[in-house]
Formats: C-alpha cells, sequence, structure tokens
C-alpha cells in the first residue's frame, strides 16, 4: 500500500439505564410505538430536562476506563436541527465542554500492540425513529411516515477517537476493543443490530506520513464486518483517485453494504450549521472528586488486564486467556469454577469445549449449570467415576435440567465400573465368547487385545474404566490356557 | 355582599374563614363583573365558568362541614395563557397553538391549586410572550381599563388588564424582559418578577429560557407577597430552580422604612423617559426618605448595552425553544400536503405572527456559524458585565428605586408597526433579567393622559422580602393603591 491511512471512529452507545436521559420513562428495546414516552421526551411546550444521574456515573466509569481526562465542569449544548425524530428540533447534546477529553484504548493486531488516542467523551439525548409508510405492510397511508418516539430521550455516549488507526483492520480492532470494555463496564450491552453501538467513520489516506489527507465522512455501517469493508473500499475509491492525479474532497458518504459501494450524501456546502449554544435549561454539571473517586475505586479489572492475570495466574495459553476473558461474565465464571476445582487448564479446556458449545447464545446469567456443578462433575471425572464420553453426557444434562451430577449418575446408571474383581469377571466372559481373538493373540497378534477391550467395553455399556478394562484383559489373556 | 369582586385576596380570605361569604359568591360576584366588562377589557382567551363554580360549592361544602381549608381557600385567580394546565386549552396567544390542550400542569398550577385558588380562565398576551402591549396576540386586542384608547402593556397584558379591571383579584404572569412589571405598571397594579430560580418554570412553555420567570399579579403588596410565597421554591422538575427557603414574606411587610438604603441609578433618569413619569418617581423617593430611608444617586455603568444584549440572548434561545413548533406531533399543522421541509415551512409560515418570526430569523442569525462569537458570545460577556454592575450597587444598596416604563400607557397601534420603539419600552426592565435579580412595579401615582404611572424597585438576588417590605412601606403611607380605572 503506498499510501498511509488515517481512521478516527466515532463511536455512539447506548447506556443501559433503567430510565432516558431527562425524563423517567423506561428505556427498554422493542415496546410498542410511543407507549416509553412523556410530556418531556415528546418535547411538549413548557417541559424541562432533568438529568438521569446513572447516565453522568455510567460516562465517568467509561472515561476513567479509557484513561480520560474528567471535565469537572462540563455543559450541555444544544445542537439545533430539524428532522422529525427529534421532537423538540435540538438535541441536548455537548459541544466545547463534554464530559471527558483525552485518553487512549490499547489494541492488538497482527500480534503488534498499539496505543489509539481517545478525543472526547460525551453525552447526549438519543432520537426516535421514523417509519415509513412504504416499509410497512398492509398500510394505506404509503405516501405517509409515522415518528416512534420510544427511544427519544435515551442516554446515548459518543466516544470520538483521534485519526491514529492506520488500516480498516485497525479500526475493526479498535471496535472490538472499545465494546469488549464496555460490557465489561456494564455501561451498555453494544448491540449493533438492535443500534445500542453505532460508529461513523473518517478516513483519509496520504502519501507522505504523518500527513494528513483530505478526509471524508462514512456512514450506515450496520456491522464490524461492514465497518471493515465499508473502510476498504472507501480507501481503495480514495487511492483510484490519488493515482490518477484527482483529489480527494470532503463530503459525507453512505456505505450500501449490498453493492459494496459508497455514495455520495452531502457534500461540505451542505453541511448543517448546528448553531451550538449552552443548554439554558440545565445548569453547568460541577463532578466532585469524591465521586470520581468512588467511581474509580469500584472500576472492576479490564479485559486487557485481567487476559494478562489469566495468563499469569493460571497459566494458561494465550489462546485459552484470550477465550476466556472475551467476556467478564464468562471470566467470572471461570475462575468461580477454578476456586472450587483449582486446576485451571482442565477447567478451561472444559468450558471451552463442550460447555462453550452448549453455550452458544444463551446468556451465562441465565444458564442452570452453576461453577458449582462444573466442579463437581470435573471431580467425578477425576476420581474415574465418570469416562470422558459418560461426563460429556452428564454435562449436556445439568445444561438442560439443572439437575445436580449425582442426581445425574444415580438416574441414568452411569457409574463408571472401576471395581477390579467384576470387571475381571467379565473379561473372563468375553475371552470364553471370543477364542477366536484369544487364538489370534496367542499367536502374536496384538490387535486383538484391541478387539477385546472394546468387546468387554460393550459388555458393561461403556461404563468400564478404559485403563482398568485394558489392564484387566491384558491380565486374563496372560492366565488364559 | 355584591361588591366582593373589588375586594383583594387577602380580604376575600379573612371573609370566607368568617363565613361572612361564601365561596361560591365569591365566585358568583366576580363572573358578574366579568360579563359586564369583559367585552371592553378583552382580557380573557379562556373563561371555566362553571369549573369555577362547581369548585367553589366543593370548598363551600368543606367549610361547613368544619375541615381545614388551605391559605389561600376560594381565592380566583387568572393564568396567563402560557401557562400549561392539564387539558385546558394553552395556546401562548398564537396560531400554532391554538388547538393545543396540554397533558400536564405546569408546577404552578399545581402549588396554587394546592393552597385553594380557583381558576377562572386564561388571559390575553403577546404571541408567545413576545411584545410590549399585548397586540401581537393572534387573536384578540386587549384594553387598557384606565383607557380603552391605549394598550395595556405587555406581554402579561391580559393578566395585568384583568387584575386592574377588578375581573379578578390576582393572576400570574411571566416576565422575561419586563412582561409582568411593564403592564403592571401601565394598568395601576403591582407587578413581581422573582430572581431567576426562585419559582419553577417547569409548563412555562419557553420563550428565553435563562430569562423567564414566573411572577404574580396584584392590586396589592400583601397580596403580591402571599402569592409569591405559594408560588416559590425548588422543584425537581426543574434544574434551574434553586433550592433556597422560601420566607412568609407577609412577616417583612412593615409600614417604615427606618435604615433602609436606596440607590438610584442615574441610567434610568435619562432623556426619553416622560416629564410626568420621573416627576412621580423623584416624588416618590420623597415619599420614601420621609419612612426612613437613606436615597442616594448611583450608576449602571453597563445599562445603556442592556435592550441590545436581551435581544441576542432571548432571540437565540427563543429560535431554539419554537423549533417544536414544527406541525408533526402537535398543534397547528398546515393543511397543505407536502413534503417534510415543505411541511415545516408553510407550517410556521401560517402558524406564527410577524413579531415570533421577526425574532426567530435574529436569533437563528445570532447562533449562525461565523456570527456566534461575536453576537450570542459577546452578549453573554456585557450580560456578566451588567451582572456585576448589580452586584456592587447592592454592597452598598438594600435596593434600587427607577421608573417601570419610561412613559404611561401608549395609544393601540401606535408602535405596532415600529419595532424598535416597541423594544425601547422594555429599557428599565430589561436588566434584571439579564442580572437574574427580582423586581417589583407598584402604582406611584398618573402621568400624562390621567394614566398610571409604575415606579420599579429592584433587589439582591432571593430578597424578594426586601423589595416587598419597600413597596408595602410606600403603599401603605400613599393612597394610590385605591386608585382605580373608572371601567
Ligand atoms: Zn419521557
Amino acid at each position: 500500500m503506498k499510501y498511509h491511512i488515517n481512521i478516527g471512529l466515532e463511536v455512539h452507545v447506548e447506556l443501559l439505564t433503567q430510565s432516558k436521559l431527562f425524563c423517567g420513562c423506561s428505556t427498554k428495546f422493542g415496546a410498542p410505538p410511543n407507549t416509553h414516552t412523556c410530556p418531556v421526551c415528546l418535547g411538549l411546550p413548557g417541559v424541562l430536562p432533568v438529568i438521569n444521574k446513572k447516565a453522568v456515573e455510567y460516562t465517568l466509569i467509561t472515561a476513567l476506563a479509557l484513561n480520560s481526562q474528567i471535565n469537572k465542569n462540563c455543559r450541555f449544548a444544544r445542537k439545533n436541527y430539524y428532522y422529525p425524530d427529534l421532537p423538540k428540533n435540538y438535541q441536548i447534546s455537548q459541544y466545547n465542554e463534554p464530559l471527558a477529553k483525552g485518553g487512549w484504548i490499547q489494541i492488538k493486531v497482527n500480534g503488534v500492540t498499539k496505543k489509539i488516542g481517545i478525543e472526547r467523551i460525551h453525552l447526549e439525548e438519543d432520537a426516535g425513529k421514523l417509519i415509513h409508510g412504504t416499509e410497512v405492510q398492509n398500510l394505506q397511508d404509503k405516501d405517509w411516515s409515522f415518528v416512534d418516539y420510544n427511544r427519544a430521550g435515551i442516554p446515548l455516549m459518543e466516544i470520538v477517537s483521534r485519526p491514529e488507526l492506520a488500516s480498516p483492520d485497525e479500526a475493526y480492532e479498535y471496535l472490538v476493543t472499545l465494546r469488549k470494555i464496555l460490557r465489561y463496564l456494564r455501561v451498555s450491552d453494544c448491540n449493533m443490530e438492535e443500534g445500542s453501538l453505532r460508529c461513523d467513520a473518517n478516513i483519509s489516506i496520504s502519501s507522505e506520513k504523518g500527513k494528513m489527507g483530505v478526509k471524508t465522512e462514512l456512514k450506515n455501517m450496520n456491522s464490524f464486518k461492514e465497518l471493515r469493508e465499508g473502510l476498504w473500499e472507501e480507501v481503495r475509491r480514495q487511492s483510484e483517485l490519488l493515482d490518477r492525479g484527482e483529489k480527494v474532497v470532503q463530503e459525507t458518504r453512505l456505505w450500501d453494504s449490498r453493492a459494496k459501494k459508497t455514495y455520495l450524501m452531502r457534500g461540505k456546502e451542505e453541511a448543517h450549521d448546528y448553531r451550538y449554544f449552552p443548554e439554558p435549561d440545565l445548569p453547568p454539571l460541577s463532578i466532585d472528586d469524591n465521586w470520581i473517586e468512588k467511581l474509580s475505586a469500584s472500576l472492576p479489572e479490564l479485559p486487557q488486564q485481567r487476559f494478562e492475570r489469566f495468563l499469569k495466574q493460571y497459566r494458561l495459553p494465550e489462546y485459552d486467556a484470550t477465550v476466556l476473558t472475551d467476556s467478564r461474565d464468562l471470566a467470572d465464571y471461570f475462575e468461580e469454577c477454578v476456586k472450587l476445582f483449582p486446576k485451571p487448564k482442565l477447567v478451561s479446556n472444559w468450558i471451552m469445549g463442550d460447555f462453550m458449545r452448549l453455550l452458544k447464545q444463551e446468556k451465562l446469567a441465565s444458564i442452570k449449570i452453576s461453577p458449582s456443578g462444573i466442579a463437581d462433575l470435573l471431580t467425578e471425572v477425576e476420581k474415574g467415576t465418570l469416562s470422558i464420553p459418560m461426563a460429556k453426557e452428564v454435562m449436556e444434562e445439568m445444561f438442560r435440567t439443572g439437575k445436580g451430577v449425582t442426581q445425574i449418575i444415580e438416574e441414568k446408571g452411569m457409574k463408571q465400573i472401576s471395581d477390579e474383581e467384576s470387571l475381571e469377571k467379565m473379561a473372563q466372559e468375553v475371552l470364553r465368547e471370543n477364542p477366536k481373538a484369544v487364538k489370534d493373540f496367542q499367536k502374536g497378534k496384538y490387535q486383538a487385545v484391541k478387539f477385546l477391550v472394546g468387546q468387554l467395553m460393550r459388555k458393561t455399556k461403556g461404563k468400564a474404566n478404559p485403563q482398568l478394562a485394558n489392564r484387566v484383559i491384558e491380565k486374563k489373556l496372560k492366565e488364559y490356557k | 355582599m355584591d361588591n366582593i369582586y373589588e375586594l383583594s385576596a387577602h380580604e376575600i380570605c379573612k371573609l370566607i374563614r368568617r363565613k361572612e361569604v361564601s365561596v361560591e359568591e365569591v365566585i358568583t360576584s366576580q363572573f358578574n363583573r366579568i360579563e359586564k366588562v369583559e367585552e371592553k377589557i378583552k382580557a380573557f382567551l379562556s373563561l371555566y365558568k362553571e369549573e369555577a363554580l362547581d369548585e367553589a360549592r366543593q370548598w363551600d361544602k368543606k367549610i361547613s362541614q368544619g375541615k381545614k381549608i388551605p391559605p389561600l381557600c376560594g381565592v380566583p385567580i387568572a393564568i396567563k395563557d402560557v401557562i400549561c394546565i392539564k387539558d385546558k386549552l394553552t395556546t401562548c396567544a398564537s396560531r400554532i397553538l391554538q388547538n393545543f390542550r396540554p397533558p400536564y400542569s405546569a408546577t404552578v398550577i399545581d402549588k396554587i391549586k394546592n393552597a385553594g385558588c380557583i381558576i377562572i380562565g386564561k388571559t390575553n398576551m403577546d404571541e408567545f410572550a413576545m411584545g410590549s402591549s399585548t397586540e401581537n396576540s393572534a387573536f384578540q386586542i386587549t384594553y387598557n381599563p384606565w383607557n380603552r384608547e391605549t394598550i395595556p402593556g405587555g406581554s402579561s397584558g391580559g393578566s395585568a388588564a384583568a387584575v386592574a379591571g377588578r375581573e379578578v383579584p390576582i393572576a400570574l404572569g411571566s416576565d422575561t424582559g419586563g412582561s409582568i412589571r411593564q403592564p403592571a405598571a401601565l394598568c395601576g397594579v403591582v407587578g413581581l418578577k422573582p430572581t431567576y430560580g426562585r419559582v419553577s418554570r417547569y409548563g412555562l412553555v419557553a420563550f428565553a429560557s435563562s430569562l423567564d420567570q414566573i411572577g404574580p399579579l396584584t392590586r396589592d403588596v400583601t397580596d403580591c407577597a402571599l402569592l409569591l410565597k405559594i408560588i416559590s421554591g425548588k422543584d425537581k422538575m426543574d434544574s434551574t430552580s434553586v433550592n433556597y427557603p422560601v420566607p412568609d414574606y407577609l412577616e417583612y411587610l412593615i409600614p417604615d422604612l427606618k435604615g433602609v438604603k436606596l440607590g438610584l441609578p442615574r441610567e434610568y433618569f435619562v432623556e426619553g423617559i416622560e416629564k410626568e413619569v420621573r416627576e412621580k418617581v423623584m416624588q416618590a423617593t420623597k415619599v420614601m426618605e420621609d419612612l426612613g430611608a437613606e436615597i442616594e444617586e448611583t450608576s449602571l455603568p453597563h445599562t445603556e448595552y442592556a435592550i441590545a444584549t436581551y435581544y441576542l440572548i432571548a432571540t437565540a434561545e427563543a429560535s431554539s425553544n419554537l423549533a417544536r413548533y414544527d406541525g408533526v406531533g402537535y398543534g397547528y399543522r398546515s393543511k397543505e400536503k407536502l413534503d417534510m421541509i415543505g411541511m415545516y415551512k408553510k407550517t410556521r409560515r401560517e402558524g406564527f405572527g410577524d413579531e415570533v418570526k421577526r425574532r426567530i430569523m435574529l436569533g437563528t442569525y445570532v447562533l449562525s456559524k461565523g456570527y456566534y462569537e461575536n453576537y450570542y458570545g459577546k452578549a453573554q460577556r456585557v450580560r456578566t458585565l451588567i451582572r456585576e454592575d448589580f452586584e456592587k450597587a447592592f454592597k452598598k444598596f438594600d435596593a434600587l428605586i427607577t421608573p417601570t416604563s419610561p412613559t404611561v400607557a401608549f395609544k393601540i397601534g401606535e408602535k405596532i408597526d415600529n419595532p424598535l420603539q416597541m423594544y425601547l419600552s422594555d429599557i428599565f426592565t430589561i436588566s434584571a433579567n439579564l442580572a437574574g435579580i427580582p423586581g417589583i412595579s407598584i402604582p406611584c401615582g398618573l402621568g400624562r393622559n390621567g394614566l398610571p404611572v409604575g415606579l420599579q424597585i429592584l433587589g439582591k438576588p432571593f430578597d424578594e422580602k426586601t423589595i416587598l417590605r419597600i413597596a408595602y412601606a410606600y403603599e401603605q403611607n400613599t393612597e394610590w393603591r385605591k386608585m382605580r380605572p373608572e371601567i
């Protein structure tokens, strides 16, 4: 690539507060249109906003986690523009006095770690949703549009990076890392499909390192994959322009995921003048040191720290540590298991294997199998009560029913036979029933042992301890006359 | 008793408590008066006769059962049509809200209802409180009860005229640049703009959020103190309301001014002020001196910038506050079927009056890229200087005395085509809004053409008790409180 790429991301996440940013309405997703509304979030004449302290707290927690400086006297501002999904025709946002400035996120791309600078973090209200008549089935009024204000007023946190991402892959990694951190902090569920995470990008290329080219703004990437694809396409488009000796024009472009192309949305001249001014209905927000101290003290361990600790404390391979620390809930789950069954690698194998397969889309918080269940199961495996295939079967049953290990073993009569005496008796029978195999063995065909062990396992319905079965067959063969 | 409508609120309260009159009699008397004079004054946009009588009977029932009654039980009150009352038309005297009924009530409405007041109707005003004559109402002109050829002042002209015309003893108005005090002065009644943050703005349809305050219009200072106490206090629905103790203002109403230091800012006694207005105010200061006040001239050097500052800040905020009237969710929408932008344009063109449009355009310009710093930014800095002028003055004085308006009520139509002339009628009231301080206007005599002259007393932030005390002492030692228009 002969051009240097500079990408900056503007990420919006909906905060997981119970109520909206300036009123008491619920933030729950998926309610019937306009049922989560009140005079305040509908912007009726005479209403006033009252700030949701929890939303401020979530933003402060994020700022602390991203190493940002908290602006102890920040302010809200009105961003003025007309659109039917915006009840007041202005959005209460923050302008030159955001809640936090600066900071960084550490990302790792192709084995190389890199710090990406954060420009600012601020808090604002979300807009409603427009539904066009043409998009609704069986609707008479095709040429009308409708507005759902349930989303209007939900707290949105905006995190703006510096234009320090040097490739679409870095941008992708940055967003993945940021999402992981925000989920760890439990401030947002960062669900791109439900729109609780949205991302716009600024992108420019330049033939000189350190020199910024003319940037375009790219919108409408609706998944992580689309972000990467859209940015690569924009890199390609801009490179072609420069290759031909043409210039990149500052403009806003839309990603079309079907055509895999970007399209002009609006030029620089059509850019909005938002006429920002300080929100007179809200006094400046003063954040006292005690609050900040309290929040920093309660900050959870972040993904990167936890990953490093897992390597050290549990001596896990990097791969295991990466998978296990992908979410805070999974990492917590793992650590709970290890507390009760202190063989980390063994626990890791089980969690990363069948456990993850069974978990699939289910939320960890709502599954029926507890860490102590996992510990019990592994204890039985270790004692030799359960064979690996049996243990897998038991785990599946635990997932489904939530029953305890002992109960399942009893119900299914699954106990592994480790009693040498009774196995020997059965081995004796096996040899008697398979004289040909015994002869083969005596002729020196060692393969026959394997066959006979298999027969013994069959006879015990798989409940025999495999090592023991082997030993018993060999012993009986030697004694056989 | 057939002249109950002549009484003040505190007199009515007394009679009701002594069971000398029933609440129903009070309300009936009031509506008889309204039926007699409203045709000539046209102060009201809505009247709630039947409801008010129903409420009255309910109170009477409670009283007859010996139940405890709230402080202003049975007192009729009128509300400027810029304050939301649940399910009642709240038009702001604008076509764009002609049919708007809010699903909620303003905090002050809950407060006065809890205090036992009976709302008899909503009063006319300049559209969205923008104006000084109530001529900018989309629905009707209100006449000054003192002289039907003149305006009642504005924007709370309906409330002031209703109180002056004895259609109601007390009313609520709103004051962004003088909209309570100036009409109070021009109609010969008492009007108070509280400190910014003293009274909740929740439910007051916003004109300029950093300047607006709700306040009382009454016929005497005692009623003003009573009503102010009821409506004051921190409201969790208004983040700009302040948690500062609300005193019992009545306790501060004493009929002398011993030890009170009063300043006369020379910038308020300059050219452009009517001779009789100046004379009446100067005579009033003599009375105050006789009552024991120490009076001295002082200066508020940045006064001359107040009007310019005000019209930058107020219009900027208004341009944003009024953006919501777009025909989408509520209010007027143009009947024409158009695309989105077309709907916005047509709705607002048809829905707003000229003065409102003028201010929206000015405010939009003020906030635009490249102009913000020179206009809005600078205005904010001058606003600070104006506030500091007052802070300095209040280090020396307990209150400042000025005329409320440079003139008495002017003729209907006289200034309506000259906005700048109109803006000058607020020249003495605007600074108090910019500084956030309280101000009261009280009658101090009759000026040109026998029309009332208002005297303004400006006080320290949250020191309404002192300006009320000064107003009360003056009122009790003069006869002006007894003067009534002959309507
Ligand atoms: Zn709401």
